[in-house]
Order: C-alpha cells, then sequence, then structure tokens
C-alpha cells in the first residue's frame, strides 16, 4: 500500500494548478441567460485548448498529453477546487472522442477529434428515449437506409446541450427483426438540418440544461456510422463506460467542498456543538472520506491490476445520496435562506434530485452491484 | 498510488485463511462458543507463529511487520468469529507500545508479543471497566480514562468474569483499586488509534463475512419457485450490505496505512473507520439474519455469531456516534485535501 502521489503526478498537479492560478477565467456572466453562460463556458473551454489543457488524457497524437488515468483524475481534481467551469463540449472531451478512439476509421477520427478539442464542433449524446430510459437496448429510434445514407426518425430525450451541438451521438435501430441489443448501430447526426428539432425540456430547478429532440426524416451519411451496422450496443456501451470515468473526481472535489462550505455555515450558527449537528456533519465528512478512497482505490487498481473491483458503480450511488443528503441537511443549518429560490443553496437542493437518476438511477446501480458484483440472479420478468 | 497489499502481505493473508479456513472452522467455533471457552489449541498455533506480536517492534519481541499487517489478520480472524484472545491482546499491545515508558514497554510488550501473558483493554469510569474484552484471561490489562491511561498486571486487580453477549470470546468487569498499576505517559491517543484500527479490521472481516454468507444462503433458498436473491427487496439490501462494507474496508485500510505511513493523520483516520466500521459490522451482520429468514433467528443457523461478534466491537473504545462526536470536534480544522 502507498497512499502518496509519485513525483511526476505530483509535478502534473503542481503544474496545473499553476496555470489554472495565472489564467482565470472571465467572470461568471450575470446577464444573458443560458446562450451567454454557455458562450463563457465556450472561450473557457478555447483557453483549456490553447494551453494544452483542454484534454490531458487524450493521446499525444490527437492532441491531447497522454496522461496516465491518476493524472486524468487529478486533472479533474484540480478543476473542481479551482471552481472553474465546466469546458463547453464535455461530452465530446468524455465520451464522443474516447469513443472515437476505440470505434472510429481514421478518417472519422481526422475529420472530429480536433474540433471536439477546441469547442468548435459541440457534441450531444442521443441515447435515451421516452420509453428507454433504463432499459435503453430497447429504444425505437429507427434508421433505414437509402442508398449512401440513412434516414432517422423518433425522439430522443435528455440530450444535454442539443441546442448548441453540431454533432450527436445517436443510436439508432437498423434492424427490427434482430434481438434487440443486435439490431442497433451508432451514427453521428449532424444537428444542423430540419429533420432534428431541439425543445428545451425545464426541469425543477427552472433551468433547461436538457432538451428533447423530435427526429423526423434527418439523413447520415454512410461515413459516419461508427463500429459497423448492428453493433450500436457495444460502442454504446464503450461511451457509457467512459461517461462516469473522469467527471466522478470533479464531482467529488464539489461535495467536498459544499461540505466545507457547510459546516464554515454550522460553525457561524454555533451548531458544530450540537450534537445532532455535529452527528449529521461528522457522518457527511465520513462519506466524503470513504468517497474519495473508494474512487481512487476503482482507478489505480484498473491502473495497477488491470481489474476493476466493485467501486465503479458504488461511487457514483454513494456520491449521488450523500449529495442530497448533503444539501438537505444544509436547509436545516442555513433554514429560509436555503429555502429562497434563485439562492445557491436553493439550487444545489433542489439539482441534487436529478443526481440519483441521471448516469444510471441508483436502482440500476444497485441491480448492476447484485447482479455483477455479487453474482446474485437475476428476477427473470414475464 | 496502490491500495493492494505488498507481497509480503499478500502472503501473510493467504496463510491466515488457509490456516484458519482448516482451524476454525463454523462446528469448531460453535463448540468453543457453545461452551464459552477459548480454543486453546488455536491460540498456541497463533503465538508459535508470532500473530500476537506483528506490529510490535523486534526490540521488544515482536515481528515489526507494521499495523497494516495485524489489520489483515484482524480482518480474517474477524472473518471467522475466532474464539481467541488476539484482538484484546494486540490491543494492549499497541497501547503500551506507544503509550508506555521504556520500562514498561520492557516489562510488558514481550509477554504480549509471544501471547505468553494475554491483555485486555478496558475504558473506564470512575476506574471500573464494566466489560473487558478477554479480561478474565487477561494477566496485563489497560485502562483508558478519558485521556489517561493506566495499566496494572490483573493479579492487582479486581477482575469479574462475566457472560457477554458474544460467546466467542470471554469478558470481565474490571476495577483499578487506588494505586494499582502505574500511569501510561508517552502516547496514549498513538496506542488507542492503532487499537481502533484493529477492531475496525476485524468488524470488516465480520462483515465481508455476512455478506458473503448471505449471497450464497439467498442464491440458494427458493420461494415461489425462484431463489430469493432474485427479488431486488433483498438483492438491493444485499448491495447496500456491500456498499456499507467496502465503505468501512477503505476507510480501515486507509487508517493503517496512516498508522504505519503518516501517524499525524492517524488521528482523525482512526476515527473516521471505526464510525464507519461499527456501523458496518451491526447493519451488515443484522442483514444477513434478516436475509436468512426464520432460520437466521435460530441458534443453529451461524449468522448469529457474527452480529454477536460485531455488537461487542462495534462498542469497543466507543461506538460509531462517539467516534463521530470526536471528528465533529475537528471538523473546523480538517483539511481533506487529497494526500499528496
Amino acid at each position: 500500500m502507498d497512499l502518496t502521489f509519485n513525483a511526476r503526478e505530483r509535478a502534473f498537479r503542481e503544474e496545473l494548478r499553476g496555470w489554472l492560478a495565472a489564467n482565470p477565467p472571465d467572470p461568471e456572466p450575470v446577464d444573458g441567460g443560458e446562450d451567454a453562460h454557455f458562450a463563457w463556458r465556450r472561450d473557457w473551454q478555447r483557453r483549456l485548448y490553447d494551453a494544452g489543457w483542454a484534454a490531458p488524457g487524450w493521446p499525444a497524437e490527437y492532441g491531447g498529453r497522454g496522461a496516465t488515468l491518476t493524472e486524468s483524475a487529478i486533472y479533474f481534481e484540480e478543476i473542481g477546487r479551482a471552481r472553474v467551469p465546466m469546458a463547453a463540449n464535455v461530452l465530446g472531451l468524455l465520451l464522443g472522442g474516447p469513443t472515437l478512439m476505440v470505434w472510429g476509421t481514421d478518417a472519422q477520427k481526422e475529420r472530429h477529434l480536433a474540433p471536439i478539442l477546441s469547442a468548435e464542433e459541440i457534441w450531444c449524446q442521443g441515447f435515451s428515449e421516452p420509453d428507454a430510459g433504463s432499459d435503453l437496448a430497447s429504444l425505437k429510434t429507427r434508421a433505414v437506409q437509402d442508398g449512401e445514407e440513412w434516414v432517422i426518425t423518433g425522439q430522443k430525450v435528455w440530450t444535454s446541450g442539443a441546442q448548441y451541438s453540431k454533432w450527436c451521438m445517436l443510436v439508432a435501430r437498423t434492424d427490427g427483426d434482430a434481438a434487440k441489443h443486435k439490431g442497433l448501430t451508432y451514427f453521428l447526426m449532424d444537428m444542423e438540418q430540419d429533420g432534428v428539432q431541439v425543445r428545451p425540456l425545464r426541469q425543477i430547478t427552472g433551468e433547461a440544461e436538457f432538451n428533447e429532440l423530435f427526429i423526423d426524416g434527418a439523413r447520415v451519411a454512410q461515413e459516419n456510422v461508427v463500429g459497423g451496422v448492428g453493433n450500436g450496443w457495444k460502442v454504446a456501451l464503450t461511451t457509457l463506460m467512459n461517461e462516469r470515468a473522469g467527471l466522478g473526481f470533479a464531482l467529488q472535489i464539489r461535495l467536498r467542498q459544499l461540505l466545507d462550505d457547510l459546516i464554515a455555515l454550522a460553525a457561524e450558527r454555533g451548531l458544530l456543538d450540537d450534537a445532532l449537528y455535529a452527528d449529521a456533519l461528522a457522518e457527511l465528512h465520513v462519506r466524503c472520506e470513504s468517497l474519495r478512497l473508494l474512487a481512487w482505490k476503482g482507478l489505480t487498481d484498473v491502473e495497477r491490476y488491470g481489474q476493476p473491483g466493485p467501486e465503479g458503480s458504488l461511487v457514483k450511488w454513494l456520491w449521488s445520496d450523500t449529495n442530497q443528503r448533503l444539501t438537505q441537511l444544509a436547509a436545516e443549518v442555513i433554514g429560509p435562506q436555503a429555502l429562497t429560490a434563485g439562492t445557491a443553496w436553493s439550487y444545489e437542493l433542489l439539482r441534487a434530485r436529478g443526481n440519483t437518476i441521471e448516469g444510471g438511477t441508483t436502482e440500476v446501480l444497485k441491480n448492476i452491484v447484485a447482479e455483477r458484483v455479487l453474482g446474485l440472479p437475476r428476477l427473470k420478468v414475464a | 498510488m496502490d491500495f493492494g497489499l505488498s507481497e509480503d502481505q499478500r502472503e501473510i493473508q493467504r496463510t491466515a485463511r488457509e490456516l484458519l479456513s482448516e482451524r476454525a472452522r463454523p462446528e469448531r467455533v460453535r463448540e468453543h462458543a457453545e461452551a464459552r471457552s477459548c480454543d486453546e489449541a488455536l491460540w498456541r498455533e497463533l503465538c508459535d507463529l508470532g500473530w500476537p506480536g506483528i506490529a510490535v517492534t523486534e526490540e521488544y519481541g515482536g515481528q515489526g511487520l507494521g499495523v497494516v499487517a495485524l489489520a489483515v489478520l484482524c480482518e480474517e480472524l474477524g472473518r471467522v468469529v475466532a474464539p481467541v484472545p488476539f484482538l484484546a491482546t494486540a490491543m494492549a499491545a499497541a497501547v503500551i507500545e506507544h503509550g508506555g515508558s521504556a520500562q514498561q514497554r520492557e516489562r510488558w510488550l514481550p509477554g504480549l508479543a509471544s501471547g505468553a501473558t494475554p491483555g485486555a483493554v478496558g475504558v473506564a469510569h470512575d476506574g471500573v471497566a464494566e466489560l473487558v474484552l478477554d479480561g478474565g484471561a487477561a494477566q496485563v490489562v489497560v485502562l483508558v480514562e478519558g485521556e489517561r491511561a493506566r495499566v496494572a498486571a490483573a493479579s492487582e486487580l479486581d477482575v469479574r468474569p462475566l457472560d457477554a453477549i458474544d460467546p466467542t470470546r470471554s469478558a470481565a468487569r474490571v476495577s483499578f483499586g487506588a494505586g494499582a498499576g502505574e500511569p501510561l505517559s508517552v502516547d496514549v491517543d498513538g496506542g488507542v488509534d492503532r487499537a481502533l484500527v484493529a477492531v475496525s479490521c476485524e468488524l470488516v472481516g465480520v462483515s465481508e463475512r455476512a455478506l458473503d454468507m448471505t449471497v450464497a444462503y439467498v442464491k440458494e433458498r427458493h420461494q415461489f419457485g425462484v431463489p430469493v436473491g432474485a427479488y431486488q427487496a433483498v438483492s438491493h439490501r444485499c448491495a447496500q450490505m456491500l456498499l456499507d462494507t467496502e465503505k468501512a474496508r477503505s476507510l480501515s485500510a486507509f487508517a493503517a496505512w496512516t498508522a504505519d505511513a503518516e501517524p499525524q493523520r492517524l488521528r482523525e483516520a482512526a476515527a473516521m473507520a471505526k464510525a464507519a466500521a461499527s456501523d458496518a459490522g451491526v447493519e451488515v451482520s443484522a442483514g444477513a439474519i434478516q436475509a436468512h429468514g426464520g432460520i437466521g433467528f435460530t441458534w443453529e443457523a451461524d449468522v448469529h455469531w457474527l452480529y454477536k461478534r460485531a455488537l461487542v466491537d462495534a462498542a469497543l473504545l466507543g461506538g460509531a456516534k462517539h467516534h463521530r462526536a470526536r471528528l465533529a470536534g475537528v471538523l473546523g480544522r480538517i483539511s481533506a485535501a487529497a494526500p499528496t
């Protein structure tokens, strides 16, 4: 056991921390709504890109730094710690790019990777549908071949950033007769065409991070099939596996910062001397620390032994549950101010509700743990 | 960063698991639990292997292999609910090694390290410790009271054996009369923290075994024509048991590592480990009884030994709430930066 970082990793952290300190983003725009906010994040990614910090985990040949898994995790810790915005093209950087590196043709990599990195072209993810959430493979959006093109018809939902996107990672059914996982194909769909309509989906916070996508006869060129026709499920799994990898470290640091803020507020109000509040805050501290350890254990076990432990599924479950507990406790510590619309804590309180749903519901994660980690039988549904 | 054990530590783990699967079979543990007797043969064997002194420095007759190695043994002994005074002796050694003067170490550690003079640690109020694990057989007893600790030969003390809820180990009520023993005045906290790590790791072993038994049972047991483990009401509780176990394991491993590598962080790490492991041990073994259904509530099923062991361990040196209260006291000062 050695729970320290090596010299190279420490140097990586120092270099990044130094760069972030010397190159802070512009202040967050107060006017202009979501468009102005997105433009701000796009500008920020451009600066990261210019300095070679947009995606350090990408291989050098594609414009990254060939950072190790540990260094990539350090990157997200530092991004979280510096409280800088998330890069605008986060889905392209974390999901789209890495998926193309595994499944894409040389021409696709040549065409797409550079504009992902520079935020010139934003990517979104068209997987979920109104009737295909946790049961993703039951999706119904259809793709029918027409000469050198595919014609897509269907509906997608929870599509973050669709209104700003040039490309959509889209999974559609190309063979209605094949078994449910077999008839799927993974496409890159150009969002800038009449067959694609984007409608914002207001969430309980009042903002619209997500969209619905109405696709009616949209066309995708044959060259934009990723990983071959009928292979969409495997390609989609590559995307999904990347979904939780890096971002988790940024979210954890964010959780830690929220907890530190809450402890400070509790101290101001004298609540650290109240046994009930003290117990609840200490429990959150214990959870945050075990979360940090589990995340690092999961990552470094893969790096050193090539074998993931059970941590992956547990980390997202524990993080989401802890963030909900924390924000609910905050409402009690802070009182009316946390319950006033428009305050930072009221936003956190409501936004946290999504945590146990997005990126795999807690119920699905428990199924995964039960079936794949513990080897329990799956209930056959008639 | 590497959370894995070293080759030597893995070897210790392998040896322990093989030996205990042979020598501490469930039927043998049951025999001793029902007779409320220590497994003397197993204890002698563990002493011959030098286990009680695994973390004691070589200068005092130990093996000097560190707290991580001790943690490995505690976890394995917890898994099988071994009926031996190992934990009590190792805890006493830890407190004396760090809290004692050179003379005190010289006097007590060799016997604790070899197992020749088993030890015990109790938490006292007004000189009386109501439940001292393995206090009956101990020849040297450490009593911790607040910030202070004293050590004494059992012969100087009033030791009254009692039947604790966990019959796999003995227990006693111990009172220190005025002037009995000597104060320990070096780093008592450092010793108690290492003892906390040892109990936490035993609780991780108990949790792990409770989960293993549960998973095996719910795969086998059929109701309504399917294995009960296929029902999400059951399988999701099993998943929760794994999460609780892994939380406790990660924090206990971290605490063991800080004891050897970054002792300045041990205080906080030991409190976190004991808080998480106490909760996990009780919750997971209670979940095991529930998942076993009616059979889990019978004397015949072996899951209750785990629950009883967990209840006693969870209370040793303070329960989860006690350690969270300690943490809360320093929350404002804790910098939870990632280890650098």
